[in-house]
């Protein structure tokens, strides 16, 4: 059985208009606790998957924005095991159609590495008991951006026995043959990361960075790649989107939606204006 | 043999073994389960290519002797080995100092950063960047920097910036452009995660030549390698007949991110007589909860880019530390030292700020010495050690000199 399949499903009946699926993301507890529930929810009917970030001390891998709003939510008190609490609720409350979620989306963990080994206790066990709570929440994916395929197999296993997949990403800098086989072990979709940086920068400055051009990248990843390829890092407008077009399944939108929720304005109707 | 996080340590001497037979680190840069290599995809280029660049440069006579040129003529190699007369006396012990305070610009920091400015030669980049705690490591490379001729920025936490201020403009006097930090905690962990920042965006023109023993791999053997000729000096000079012509009993270092440390145990591991301990922060003490004691409270983790022990909440957060001294106020350690606490062949004790303040006060009088705050942590580690092994032999690893600290110890040692 394919891993997540209903994932790379939900992304390409969503692109399958030529224009690529949206999968927005949002910071876990960020402005406030309480908004996780309501911020899927509203998000959802625009959402080919949605990625929850989990807040990390030290996000090496994201530009002031995301640093920013995942300080916010652990000062809120947010934790790895009180977001699968939450998404375990809304899941099951779903399921009963007590608290209708419509059309509900795949949900896409954004982790890193640490809070993911470091909350279930310790050793081997701690990754089982890890991939339960995945399971148990409805989490479909996890995404962990300092987890190189190199290092991935001890939790890809545990994971795979709970059926929770595990997304791999590619950069411009990687090598074809090394995207390859990066993409083949990618569950479900395979992050493209558009520019040789951090998230939050804007996507015309990324291209001018990068010596390939950004859909010649997404292009010959696509043909190498066994599963829908989602572009992400600095894509925050119509524009951006419209620009991917045939380029890529799905586009992923984080820092943009952070900047407007940030602002007191609403994220839904920013990622509504893009699809 | 592969390893992953949660494999089993074996037998400790067979575990030592491996790591003296040059079978750790291993293929997947680990030392047992300790290390690897958890970067972000951009950044594996840069580092399996740093990998091969360094294997083949250590593998080459050229580069040996002109970095053995460097050690003489720049850095002031070999440093002295001193016994220590009046502390010898007050303690009870012979105490000898390895004097890594008079290599150039003040502390064992060049070994390091000379090294790796050579290699970045050899990788073909133009620009360097570095973060630094107490600033030394931030003044060695840019002091390579501007022997070499590369463009230098340096990252250093605000907090850092604002205590370590004689450094801050030594290396802007050098050409480094300093970017005070203040993310995160604004201290050394901070400036490495905004160096790492900075990496991921020109992964391949730039070098981050990290001060530590820390980090990905290759970094943690990368630093211990150019830091293990503190070991090899100090043990041929401790034999010698112009010094102890014996091998101490117990080897003291401090231990931040572990470099000095691990340069100079490697002298002395696979001599089983040596003791060997490692002196980490302890701040304001245990029971506050403010220190920087990472062997005595922390627990398996990964943080930039290595697993290793970690100060970390049940959650996986890296916790605020606290220490005097910026070089040691770090929440990791690296992953060496995790593999040798596991096997028990060296001992990691927790100093405190008063403690180690106390030591600078004492080596100053006795010896005509300022030593830095962080090899302070080792001399009052390895004073507490003396006074229950009355006669013994102990060699301290004086791996900076105080002068940074001036702004500091005016504040604090009146
Ligand atoms: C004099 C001195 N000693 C020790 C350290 C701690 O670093 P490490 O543990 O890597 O030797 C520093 C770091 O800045 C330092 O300047």
């Amino acid at each position: 059985m394919t891993i997540a399949k209903h994932v790379s499903d939900s992304i390409l009946r969503r692109s399958a208009r030529g224009r690529p699926a949206l999968v927005p993301y949002i910071t876990a507890g960020f402005p406030k606790l309480e908004s996780l529930s309501a911020q899927l929810r509203a998000l959802a009917p625009h959402a080919a998957a949605i990625e929850i970030g989990v807040p990390f001390s030290d996000p090496m891998a994201d530009g002031v924005t995301i640093q920013g709003s995942s300080r916010k939510a652990l000062d809120n008190g947010v934790t790895l095991r009180w977001i699968l609490d939450q998404l375990g609720a809304m899941t099951a409350g779903n399921q009963q159609a007590t608290e209708h979620w419509p059309q509900q989306p795949p949900l896409v963990l954004m982790s890193y590495l640490n809070p993911v080994i470091s909350s279930f206790g310790a050793g081997r066990s701690s990754l089982r008991s890890l991939a339960q709570a995945c399971r148990g929440s409805g989490v479909s994916l996890l995404i962990i951006p300092d987890l190189p395929l190199e290092e991935s197999g001890e939790l890809r296993e545990q994971l795979h026995l709970q059926g929770v997949g595990l997304v791999q990403l590619v950069s411009p800098v990687t090598p074809q043959a090394r995207a390859r086989t990066i993409a083949h072990a990618s569950d479900g979709f395979l992050y493209a990361v558009t520019v040789t940086g951090v998230t939050g920068g804007s996507a015309p400055a990324a291209a001018a960075a990068t010596a390939v051009s950004p859909n010649r990248y997404l292009d010959s990843l696509r043909e190498l790649s066994p599963v829908p390829v989602c572009a992400g890092f600095g894509i925050r407008t119509r524009a951006h989107v419209d620009a991917l077009a045939g380029h890529c399944d799905g586009a992923i939108v984080g820092s943009a939606l952070i900047d407007a929720i940030d602002k007191g304005q609403d994220p839904a109707a920013l990622l509504a204006s893009m699809v | 043999m592969t390893t992953a996080m949660h494999s089993e340590l074996g037998d400790p001497a067979l575990e030592l073994g491996r790591l003296l037979s040059g079978q750790y680190p291993d293929a997947r840069g680990r030392f047992g389960p300790f290390g690897g290599r958890y970067v972000p995809e951009t950044l594996w280029g840069a580092i399996t290519r740093l990998e091969s660049a360094a294997k083949l440069a250590l593998a080459d006579p050229a580069f040996a002797t002109e970095l053995a040129f460097h050690q003489r003529t720049w850095v002031g190699r070999p440093t002295p080995m001193m016994r220590a007369a009046n502390l010898s006396t007050a303690w009870g012990c012979n105490v000898w100092l390895k004097r890594e305070d008079l290599a150039h610009t003040g502390a064992h920091k060049i070994n390091n950063a000379l090294g790796q400015a050579m290699l970045a030669k050899r990788l073909g980049v133009t620009r360097i960047i570095a973060e630094t705690g107490a600033g030394q490591h931030g003044v060695a490379t840019a002091a390579a920097c501007a022997r070499m001729g590369f463009t230098c920025r340096v990252y250093m936490g605000a907090v850092d910036v604002e205590r370590q201020q004689p450094n801050v403009q030594r290396m802007k006097w050098f050409g480094a452009e300093v970017v005070p930090v203040t993310s995160g905690d604004a201290t050394l962990r901070a400036a490495i995660d905004e160096a790492m920042r900075d990496w991921v965006c020109d992964p391949m023109g730039t070098h981050y030549l990290l001060g530590s023993a820390v980090g990905p791999h290759p970094f943690p053997w990368l630093v211990r390698t150019f830091q293990s000729v503190i070991g090899t000096e100090s043990r041929e000079q401790m034999l010698s007949p112009a010094g102890a012509a014996r091998l101490p009993d117990a080897v003291f270092s401090c231990v931040g991110g572990g470099s000095n440390a691990i340069g100079m145990f490697h002298g002395f591991l696979a001599d089983p007589s040596v003791l060997i301990y490692g002196a980490e922060a302890g701040g304001r003490g245990d029971a506050t909860g403010q220190h920087a004691a990472t062997m005595a409270h922390g627990r398996p983790g990964v943080m930039h880019g290595s697993y290793s022990y970690l100060l970390q909440d049940d959650h996986g957060q890296v916790v605020k530390t606290s220490s005097i001294s910026a070089g040691l106020d770090y929440p990791g350690i690296g992953p060496e030292h995790a593999f040798l606490h596991a096997i028990g062949r060296v001992q990691y004790v927790p100093v405190t700020d008063q403690q180690a303040l106390d030591a600078v006060r004492e080596v100053c009088r006795s010896e005509g010495i300022l030593p830095a705050i962080e090899p302070s942590h080792a001399v009052a580690a390895a004073k507490a050690w003396a006074k229950a092994n009355p006669g013994a032999t102990v060699l301290i690893n004086l791996c900076g000199r105080g002068d940074k600290d001036m702004p500091i110890l005016m504040k604090n040692l009146v």
